[in-house]
């Protein structure tokens, strides 16, 4: 016999979650929709970008952390929420530099996509206009810190997924970095094209040569539907939030 | 000496192997990391992860000693600024960098000497109450030292005994010594206690006392170590938190110093109540030239039968304490992120859950108490729980390690029970006309007169020990802004919000501070704080906007009187085209210098 489902609560509506589940994996599956931009469902959560910090029972946590347990009451969409999430995102396109029209990624660029799913055009928040070092060392494979959002994903996929150590942090505070497993660059390390790693940035940071622009613009995914509508989808129309009926 | 006896492949080692490599090396290379991931067996870019975290470690040649002057509000009050001046002044070097003769000067955190600013640390060794005038002499006997190769390890452990200098070293200033933890002890008194208890009862001892943490979130003691006995692992672990990181506080030193054997009892008979084989001391490398006398005292207590086989005497009860030296991170201080430094890694917090008790040290049950909590420990065992928890009030048992600094006659430590209310304090400390009291530290609150009736304990005002009294004179949002800049150093750079909204809130306040805020700005301020403390990951960034919160509540005036043109703001645009030249030909003029 399978362990029983655990109940609890997402902005009012009732949804179920399997036994070990934390509330990103539960709400996915539920199709609810929680912002998110360091995690991957296949890869061990890392909770660096706190896009996912949710109310629990009244205390903030981050859903890609936090363990289901029974009857909890999570708050994730309120006006609160969407308020701090946006300065986050915010505080990402401040902390680098980010000049969408003209980055590779644009158009399949979660930060971008988040901006837009979020409906933010400016931001009040000071830039930082960091210098940051690019690594064009490798011959397939080009770093442009400039994007980096820090968000871990490709230190743990490597990890993880690939079974290497290709990347991992450096320094501390606002000076953080990513940096590679070699004191010569990324083409010191044994990473690969096919690697997991190398496709997983959010952002433009890890950029795979020869694979520039493919897609025209108006067919980028995100240009197709917006971030999160994929997870949307899966939601049963019957599981609407309580509040919704009356 | 540290580092050498470390077995190859120890992965939890490897901080004591960069410590012995910065030492004997001065600077860790690319090369010298690369040498110890294979040595150790794991990738380079973990290594240089650990290396490239703390502030003690450099990854550039530096002079062969260095002085890392303490900047905090207390020691920029009592002059840090001037000392600072006068070192430059006498080796014609700038801060931030390097004497042609090998000294590097730089400013660092809190080092845990605030009733005796300015202070610094040359090369480890602590010096106190400076002034300007003692420079001239500290370098010209530095260089001596230099040239003769006599100057103490690097970065070394300190020694003030090798310096002639009156201000080499550092007093415990113990105003006023209270029953429990001043109180004369025999070693091995509380362990014998303990050892004719079950485990059980020493923890349901520590419980009934009302012992709760005295590192700052106030957890029961009794209830943790229940929690750690009775989590699932193959080995339990007891962790001593000497990192003692918050501005202001001091009291983890004096008790290191003066009551160490009363800390290992209580790390002891925490051990036992455990069923623990190891305890740990987590020693920031601030206080690096405790590490010798700790030792000594550690030594002892083997030779007495106190730690060892058979401890106590107790036939399976195999107990010993280990020393692990930090190097230079406050937020080392939070449990998990002391932990992670403890295997090897980056300071960077971990989520919860699972907590400590469940996963810890090598991801099993560990519990980690502050230096103060444990020693509290062999006096409840040996007097009992009633007599403990006799003292303070209601929800605060026993006593607590005030540290006065700043604005007061009589800094120091004040040993009171929980429940003296700030008045009472102020009073003992000569500090009465004070108009500002920044109370716990950084990340705690900053109080107007009108609260000094309140009373520390964990049900008013709650307090891990750090005081540090402002008077008139003062400017508090020149405070606020040191506390910003602080955290804004300190932040481990794990989470977003904490990462760039501790600068994000740095820059706001010095632009506050220099009278160019709107009311927009202010009300942006106080919303980006609200942010930084909602969304952050752990308990740095959560309490980081503290005293900004705290200081418009409380002094809402000196932000009023700071602000710009009302409502409608206007911006004098040839004025701001002037600054912004200005500041583009300066930066231009490094460029061409570099
Ligand atoms: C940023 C930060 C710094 C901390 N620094 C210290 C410290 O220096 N010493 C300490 O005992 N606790 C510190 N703590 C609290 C510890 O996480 C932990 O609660 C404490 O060591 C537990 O011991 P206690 O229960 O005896 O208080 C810090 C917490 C945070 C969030
Ligand atoms: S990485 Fe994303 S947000 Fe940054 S510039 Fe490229 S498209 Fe824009
Ligand atoms: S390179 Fe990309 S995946 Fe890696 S940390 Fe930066 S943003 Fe994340
Ligand atoms: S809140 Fe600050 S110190 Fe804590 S994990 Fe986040 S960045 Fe690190």
């Amino acid at each position: 016999m399978s362990a029983p489902a655990l109940r609890f609560s997402v902005d009012g509506a009732p949804v179920e979650a399997k036994a070990g589940q934390t509330i990103i994996e539960a709400c996915d599956d539920a199709g609810i929709y929680i912002p998110r931009l360091c995690y991957r469902a296949d890869l061990p959560p890392g909770g660096q970008c706190r896009l996912c910090t949710c109310k629990v029972n009244g205390r903030y946590a981050a859903a890609c952390v936090t363990p289901v347990t029974p009857a909890i009451a999570v708050e994730n969409d309120t006006p609160e929420l969407r308020a701090e999430r946006n300065t986050i995102v915010e505080m990402l396109f401040v902390e680098g530099n980010h000049p969408c029209p003209f980055c590779e990624k644009s158009g399949n660029c979660d930060l971008q996509a988040m901006a837009y799913r979020f409906g933010l055009s400016a931001t009040e928040l000071t830039y930082q206009f960091p210098n940051r070092d690019i690594d064009a060392t490798h011959p397939e494979i080009f770093l442009d810190r400039n994007t980096c959002i820090l968000c871990g994903l490709c230190i743990r996929a490597s990890r993880s997924a690939d079974g290497k150590a290709v990347f991992g942090f450096e320094n501390r505070g606002a000076r953080t970095q990513l940096t590679v497993n070699s004191p010569d660059g990324l083409a010191g390390t044994d990473i690969a094209t096919a690697d997991r790693a190398a496709a997983v940035c959010p952002v433009g940071c890890i950029v795979v040569k020869g694979t520039g622009y493919e897609t025209p613009y108006g067919e980028r995914p995100y240009d197709r539907q917006p971030i999160g509508a994929d997870i949307e989808a899966q939601r049963h129309p019957s599981a609407e939030r309580k509040d919704a009926d009356v | 000496m540290i580092g050498e006896n470390v077995a190859a492949a120890d992965r939890t080692r490897l901080m004591d192997m960069i410590i012995a490599a910065q030492s004997r090396l001065g600077y860790l290379s690319d090369e010298t990391l690369s040498a110890i991931a294979s040595e150790v067996g794991i990738a380079y870019v973990d290594v240089v992860d650990t290396a490239s975290f703390y502030a003690f470690f450099s990854r550039a040649p530096q002079g062969r000693c260095q002085i890392r002057f303490s900047k905090t509000p207390v020691s920029l009050v009592k002059g840090a600024a001037d000392v600072v001046r006068a070192f430059e002044k006498a080796l014609a070097t700038p801060l931030g960098t390097t004497s042609p003769d090998g000294i590097t000067l730089n400013w660092t955190s809190d080092i845990g000497m605030a009733d005796q600013e300015p202070a610094c640390l040359i090369n480890g060794t602590v010096f106190a109450n400076l002034e300007p005038a003692d420079a001239a002499g500290i370098v010209d006997e530095v260089r001596t030292m230099i040239a003769n190769d006599a100057l103490p390890g690097f970065p070394g452990y300190g020694n003030a005994a090798a310096f002639s200098s009156a201000k080499a070293g550092c007093a415990s200033n113990v105003v006023l010594a209270g029953e429990v933890l001043f109180a004369p002890m025999t070693p091995g008194s509380g362990l014998r206690a303990a050892l004719a208890m079950t485990p059980e009862e020493v923890i349901d001892e520590v419980r009934r006392s009302g012992l709760r943490g005295r590192g700052g979130a106030g957890f029961p003691t009794g209830m943790k170590w229940g929690l750690t006995r009775r989590a699932n692992g193959e080995a339990r672990y007891i962790i001593c938190n000497a990192d003692e990181g918050e501005p202001g506080t001091f009291k983890d030193r004096v008790l290191l110093v003066e009551a160490p054997g009363l800390v290992f009892e209580g790390l002891t008979i925490a051990g036992y109540a455990l069923g623990a084989k190891i305890g740990l001391i987590y020693l920031r490398a601030e206080y690096a030239y405790l590490f010798g006398d700790l030792q000594r005292v550690l030594g002892e207590r083997r030779r007495l039968g106190l730690l060892g086989e058979r401890t106590g005497g107790r036939e399976g009860f195999d107990f010993d304490i280990r020393i692990q030296l930090g190097a230079g991170a406050y937020i080392c201080g939070e449990e998990s992120a002391l932990i992670e430094s403890l295997e090897g890694k980056r300071g960077a917090p971990r989520d919860r859950p699972p907590y400590p008790t469940d996963r810890g040290y090598l991801g099993q049950p560990t519990s980690v108490n502050n230096v103060e909590t444990l020693a509290c420990v062999p006096r409840i065992i040996e007097r009992g729980a009633n007599w403990f928890s006799k003292i303070g009030t209601a929800e605060s048992k026993g006593t607590k390690l005030m540290c006065l600094s700043g604005d007061c006659a009589k800094p120091g430590v004040y040993e009171v029970p929980f429940g003296i209310t700030l008045n009472e304090l102020l009073d003992l400390a000569g500090g009465a006309d004070a108009e500002a009291v920044q109370v716990s530290g950084a990340a705690g609150e900053c109080v107007a007169p009108k609260d000094f009736g309140r009373s520390l304990c964990y049900e008013d005002l709650s307090t891990a020990g750090s005081t540090m009294v402002f008077g008139p004179e003062r400017d508090v949002l020149e405070i606020v802004l040191q506390f910003a800049e602080f955290f804004a150093d300190e932040s481990c750079g794990w989470c977003v919000p904490c990462r760039i909204g501790t600068v994000l809130l740095k820059e706001n306040l010095e632009k506050t501070r220099h009278g160019l805020a709107s009311r927009e700005d202010l009300a942006r301020l106080e919303r980006l704080a609200g942010t930084v403390r909602k969304m952050s990951r752990c308990g740095l960034g959560q309490t980081a906007p503290n005293p900004i919160l705290s200081t418009l509540r409380n002094f809402p005036h000196i932000y009023e009187s700071k602000l710009i043109g009302g409502d409608d703001v206007r911006i004098d645009l040839q004025a701001a085209l002037r600054d912004a030249r200005a500041l583009r030909t300066v930066s231009a003029l490094k460029q061409d210098g570099a």
